[in-house]
């Protein structure tokens, strides 16, 4: 909300810098979010009457004028073309410092120029008017043009929070700095204004809940044409509103000064009478901004005999509009309830009505609103008032509330006395009465926020001052955190990732649906009701397109080698609920090294990936098995087992993948759950042997299709405790074709002894017989 | 034949001398002490000489022989340094060749703010706990005293999956959760992704909060401050830097502040980034709802808690000058990579 200064000064008389007020304003809960001088300094600008205007002879575009500035009569040189006899002007006098220019005596092609008439631009304020700032007729002459525009202003933007409803009006902005700062607040009563017809049009109130109070006047004899005085058109356009005519003018202009919204309806335009309603299923309304709305049971309207006429709250409706021709209205204000206000809210339509009754306005001045409107329109639109016609109800209670110093003591954790609490509450005008230390405390009708104890406790600290109240620091006991060892935090599992040259990416948690069909064949994702965009309308099962789409954002720009990873939810159905699961993703590309010398240049594998993966999770042994995925190479996927458990997937990636996704060539993804990575063994320790190890070489040929991984099981079943490494695999000149031939190393230690040449050699022909019966090993030779 | 011994001696160490090579020395070695070699020679022909003659030139003869074996010595050990120095200086590397193997990878820079965050909580005894990111109406809201229709539902422009669910619109949901399932005191930090439908220059549909809370018999506004504010200063290390609480209005505290901080950038004198104000808005707080604490079954007379919410990004944003929130979504690797 925007609101000038000079009009909450006129409401409450403090000496406050414009800075020092806003400082308050924002320590008060009230932000103000920016600070605007309503013109640049200047000086020496006045009114000024053009006498007369004569074409300059040697210049199409210049006039000389004789100027009435206050004295005796100026000559200037004007080249505006909107210059013309009569006309009332600001003119900067010699010597005037304007913003972009300082005024001295000159000659303008030769003639004398003792001044200079200004536009708005000049001045450096706003004008709808190309050329000169043209005033009203009736400007005093030789008046200052800041005094006359009342330039001396500055506009406050307030920032509002839902609770303070109250401030959403000058006079709440001006009882919140009376209450800040303890200066004056001085506005007055508006006086009722005695009806001078009996003119009155019907009201009802169904809704009374809805609707608790709902007041109402004629007023004969306004003048639709009628245009506003300069300052309620200044006020007004200082809070952002564009001025229109009177009778909107001053709805407006009470709007802003009470934060009571009022409406005026045409009287010619309703027949019968009010009718305060629900709306019927399929209603319709014409609103004043154009729109036809349809209507719902949760919408509360204004009716008379031929439908709505407004939208209660919201918006008039546009075929009882006041307009040109409008010489007679019916006035309302009302005070609607804020929940109902809340519920009819409609898609895309809010106003500076409805913004105020969904967050509550001050039923307590709700008369007095319609009053000052009636007033204004008396004196300025030669109204004539009819008599109020009011439907009262039950309006929102304002029961007491205790407030018990020892709780205010506890909450803030500061003591305040009796004493410091009474003159808060007096400031801020509440009614109390104080016993055994308690404060009961009626909260006033504008506050619709202050409902509990803890509501007064923060009215306390506020006004006490948040700046006022010490930071301290806690004591408390010296617990130690637990610490678990067989868990390790996922920043340690980063770390490891990070070393093996992966870097974390943060992806969209919500995804195109064609990457969950591509790479989770799934295809009825978790979809968004109301997607930002539809690339973005899924919620991820995986977190592989993710990391798709970064390699391609990178490949994109020029980065040839990519090593990324992810740690993220992904979403999935429960049944009538979502369930999620933390997982972490990486994705290999490019060189398997970073460009360097001495080392030939290779594309990442699958293989260098599974050691990556093996990295994070060692010293645990890790079970890799053959298993198709939708997103991977069926013959370069493999499912990933820990202690039993499947916890995630490793392949390369799909060839039509790859090719849909318009990659080079294809990475390398992996994707674990995250609660298997943070398990860890706890070391348990077991003897380092004394005695010499002994080494055997074993190579043998078997069939392509057997897996290594079996044979390696074999062996360390034959061979507890002893290792075995596979260094070579070979196929080609000398293996048969659809034959490999594999070479271990084993090493064999025993603790107890130093092993005999005759026990390996027993040993070891044992493990070759076995291999051969189980998988038709030959020895190679 | 030579007898003289000194001339012997002086013989052997000049051709020791000239050798360069250690098998030549080793044969020359051979010419004076192996079998028939000079010296070896002359100690022969001692048993011919009369016991008088024998006892002089016998000792002239083995001081010549030790003169012969000490230059031997030093020409060997001379020969092995210069064999030595040569295998040196041909092994020598170029060591400003880059090295080789695998680099290293980068922690982005919003988890990085976490796990500093972390850090800093976990000193005084906070633990880290999370929650689900698609939340249902009630844990979001009502829980946390945002009835249906409540304006404060108008501050959240929610993502929603059904009737029934959404996704979390601010991490305060994981509140609930744990106060819930544990007894107080609670003592924790909750991180997480949070979700709006918002998305410009300085928003982002998806961003990341870190949400703090404390409830146990005694804690008050006081603790608030004094937690917010020394946690900034460390997170920022900056021991002086100035934390303002402002009065503001989030439903489910009361009551509430937003949190300032002196702008790191100009030192309060004011720019850009703060607006001119030398204020930077990090945050809410405020001391926790009575009617958030009724929902989990706690008596709000007995516990006192406050709770904060700070957006990760955000911070991240102000400890890094990242100028772009959209950076932090990008996946940018020259971005990504500046934090390693």
């Amino acid at each position: 909300m925007k609101i000038s200064e000079n009009w909450l000064r006129e409401i409450v008389a403090t000496d406050l810098s414009v800075d020092e007020l806003s400082h308050q304003l924002t320590m008060s809960g009230i932000e103000v979010e920016s600070v605007e001088k309503v013109a640049p300094h200047f000086e020496k600008v006045v009114v000024a009457k053009v006498l007369s205007v004569e074409k300059q002879p040697d210049a199409d575009r210049l006039n000389v004028c004789r100027v009435d500035a206050g004295g005796e009569p100026l000559q200037i040189v004007c080249g505006a073309p909107n210059v013309h006899a009569g006309a009332v002007v600001p003119c900067a006098m010699i010597g005037a410092v304007l913003p972009d220019i300082t005024i001295k005596k000159a000659k303008v092609r030769g003639i004398e120029s003792s001044g200079m008439l200004c536009s708005g631009k000049e001045l450096g304020i706003e004008s709808d008017v190309d050329g000169l700032l043209l005033l009203p007729e009736d400007a005093p002459i030789g008046q200052s043009i800041r005094e006359y525009l009342d330039l001396d202003d500055t506009i406050f933007e307030l920032k509002l929070t839902p609770n303070r409803a109250d401030c959403l009006g000058a006079l709440g902005v001006g009882r919140e700095i009376s209450a800040m700062t303890g200066a004056n607040l001085d506005f007055s009563q508006a006086p009722q204004v005695e009806a001078k017809c009996e003119n009155t049009f019907p009201v009802e109130v169904i809704e009374k809940s809805a609707c608790p109070l709902y007041l109402g006047r004629v007023i004969r004899g306004v003048n639709g044409k009628a245009s506003s005085p300069q300052w309620m058109k200044r006020r007004l356009e200082r809070s952002g509103i564009r001025p229109k005519n009177l009778l909107v003018d001053v709805t407006n202009y009470v709007l802003l000064e009470y934060g009571q919204p009022l409406h005026a309806f045409d009287l010619a335009k309703l027949s019968g009478g009010i009718r305060i309603r629900f709306a019927g299923e399929g209603e319709k309304i014409e609103l004043l901004n154009g729109e036809t709305r349809e209507l719902g049971s949760k919408n509360l309207v204004i009716a008379d005999e031929s439908g709505p006429v407004a939208l209660a709250g919201i918006m008039g409706g546009l075929n009882s509009a006041v307009s040109e021709e409008t010489g007679e209205i019916f006035l309302e204000a009302a005070f609607f309830d804020p929940v109902v206000m809340a519920k009819g809210r409609m898609v895309n339509l809010s106003s500076d009505s409805s913004y105020r009754f969904e967050r509550g306005v001050d039923f307590g001045k709700t008369r007095e609103a319609l009053e000052r409107a009636t007033a204004l329109l008396q004196e300025h639109a030669n109204g004539i008032p009819g008599p109020v016609v009011e439907a009262k109800a039950q309006l929102p209670s304002r029961d007491a509330i205790s407030l018990r110093l020892s709780r205010i003591a506890r909450i803030i954790g500061l003591e305040i006395d009796s004493g410091a609490v009474s003159s808060i509450l007096d400031r801020l005008s509440f009614q109390y009465s104080l016993q055994d230390e308690t404060f009961s405390v009626i909260p006033p009708s504008h506050r619709f926020d202050l409902k509990i104890e803890e509501d007064l406790v923060e009215e306390v600290a506020r006004l006490y001052g948040y700046d006022n109240i010490p930071a301290v620091t806690p004591q408390a006991g010296m617990n130690m955190l637990p610490s678990r060892e067989a868990r390790r935090s996922l920043s340690e599992v980063r770390k490891l990732a990070t070393a093996r040259g992966y870097t974390e990416a943060i992806s969209y948690a919500f995804v195109d649906t064609s990457w969950e069909a591509d790479f989770c064949g799934n295809p009825d994702p978790i979809l968004l009701k109301n997607p930002i965009a539809s690339q973005m309308s899924a919620m991820r099962s995986s977190l592989v397109g993710g990391l798709i789409d970064c390699l391609s954002y990178n490949l994109n720009r020029k980065q040839s080698r990519i090593r990324v990873f992810e740690t993220g939810s992904c979403f999935f159905r429960d049944g009538h609920t979502y369930g999620q699961k933390d997982m972490l993703a990486g994705l290999a590309y490019g060189a398997a090294l970073p460009e360097q010398w001495g080392i030939e240049t290779r594309s990442v594998d699958f293989f260098d990936v599974k050691s990556d993966v093996e990295a994070l999770f060692s010293p645990s042994p890790l079970r890799f098995d053959a298993a198709p995925h939708p997103a991977f190479h069926p013959g370069r996927s493999a499912s990933i087992s820990l202690a039993g458990r499947e916890i995630g997937v490793i392949g390369e990636l799909h060839p039509k993948w790859v090719q849909k996704y318009d990659l080079p060539k294809a990475p390398v993804l992996f994707e674990i759950e995250q609660d298997a990575l943070l398990l860890r063994a706890i070391p348990a320790f077991s003897e380092v042997s004394r005695f010499p190890a002994v080494r055997r070489d074993l190579a043998i040929i078997v069939d392509e299709k057997i897996e290594v991984r079996d044979i390696i099981d074999c062996c360390r079943e034959s061979l507890p405790g002893q290792q075995i490494d596979l260094f070579d695999v070979y196929r080609g000149k000398g293996i048969d074709p659809g034959k490999k031939s594999l070479a271990f190393r084993i090493t064999m230690q025993d603790t107890q002894k130093t092993l005999q040449d005759v026990e390996v050699d027993a040993t070891m022909a044992q493990l070759v017989d076995m291999l051969e019966k189980r998988f038709d090993s030959k020895l190679r030779v | 034949m030579n007898d003289n011994p000194e001339s012997i001696l002086k013989l052997a160490q000049a051709e020791f001398a000239s050798i360069m090579d250690a098998t030549e020395l080793e044969q020359a070695k051979a010419r004076y002490l192996g079998k028939g070699g000079a010296i070896t020679e002359l100690l022969k022909g001692l048993g011919k000489l009369d016991p008088d003659a024998r006892k002089s030139h016998g000792a002239a003869i083995n001081r010549a022989k030790e003169g012969v074996e000490a230059a031997l010595a030093a020409r060997r050990e001379a020969l092995a340094a210069q064999k030595l120095e040569r295998q040196l200086s041909q092994e020598a590397l170029d060591v400003t060749l880059p090295g080789r193997g695998q680099d290293v990878g980068g922690i982005h820079p919003v988890t990085r703010t976490l796990e500093r965050i972390q850090e800093i909580f976990s000193s005084i005894g906070f633990s880290t706990v999370s929650g689900p990111e698609i939340e249902t109406d009630f844990y979001n809201f009502t829980a946390l005293n945002i009835p249906e229709d409540h304006p404060a539902r108008a501050m959240h422009d929610t993502f929603y999956v059904d009737d029934a669910h959404l996704l979390r619109t601010h991490t305060s949901p994981i509140q609930i959760h744990y106060m819930m399932e544990n007894e107080p005191p609670v003592k924790i930090i909750a991180p997480g992704r949070v979700y709006r439908v918002d998305s410009d220059a300085t928003h982002s549909p998806m961003f990341h909060q870190v949400e703090g809370l404390w409830i146990d018999e005694h804690v008050s506004f006081t603790h608030l401050k004094g937690v917010v504010a020394e946690f900034l200063q460390r997170f920022f290390e900056r021991k002086h830097l100035e934390v303002r609480f402002r009065p503001s209005f989030f439903p489910f505290t009361e009551p509430s502040a937003e949190i300032d901080m002196g702008c790191v950038f100009c030192e309060g004198e004011g720019c850009r980034v703060c607006s001119h104000t030398g204020w930077l808005e990090v945050g809410g707080c405020g001391m926790v709802h009575p009617n958030v604490l009724k929902h989990v079954g706690l008596d709000s007379e007995k516990y006192l808690g406050f709770a904060f919410g700070m957006g990760l990004d955000r911070l991240a944003m102000l400890r890094y000058g990242v100028n772009d929130l959209r950076l932090f979504f990008a996946n940018d690797l020259r971005f990504l990579n500046q934090f390693k």
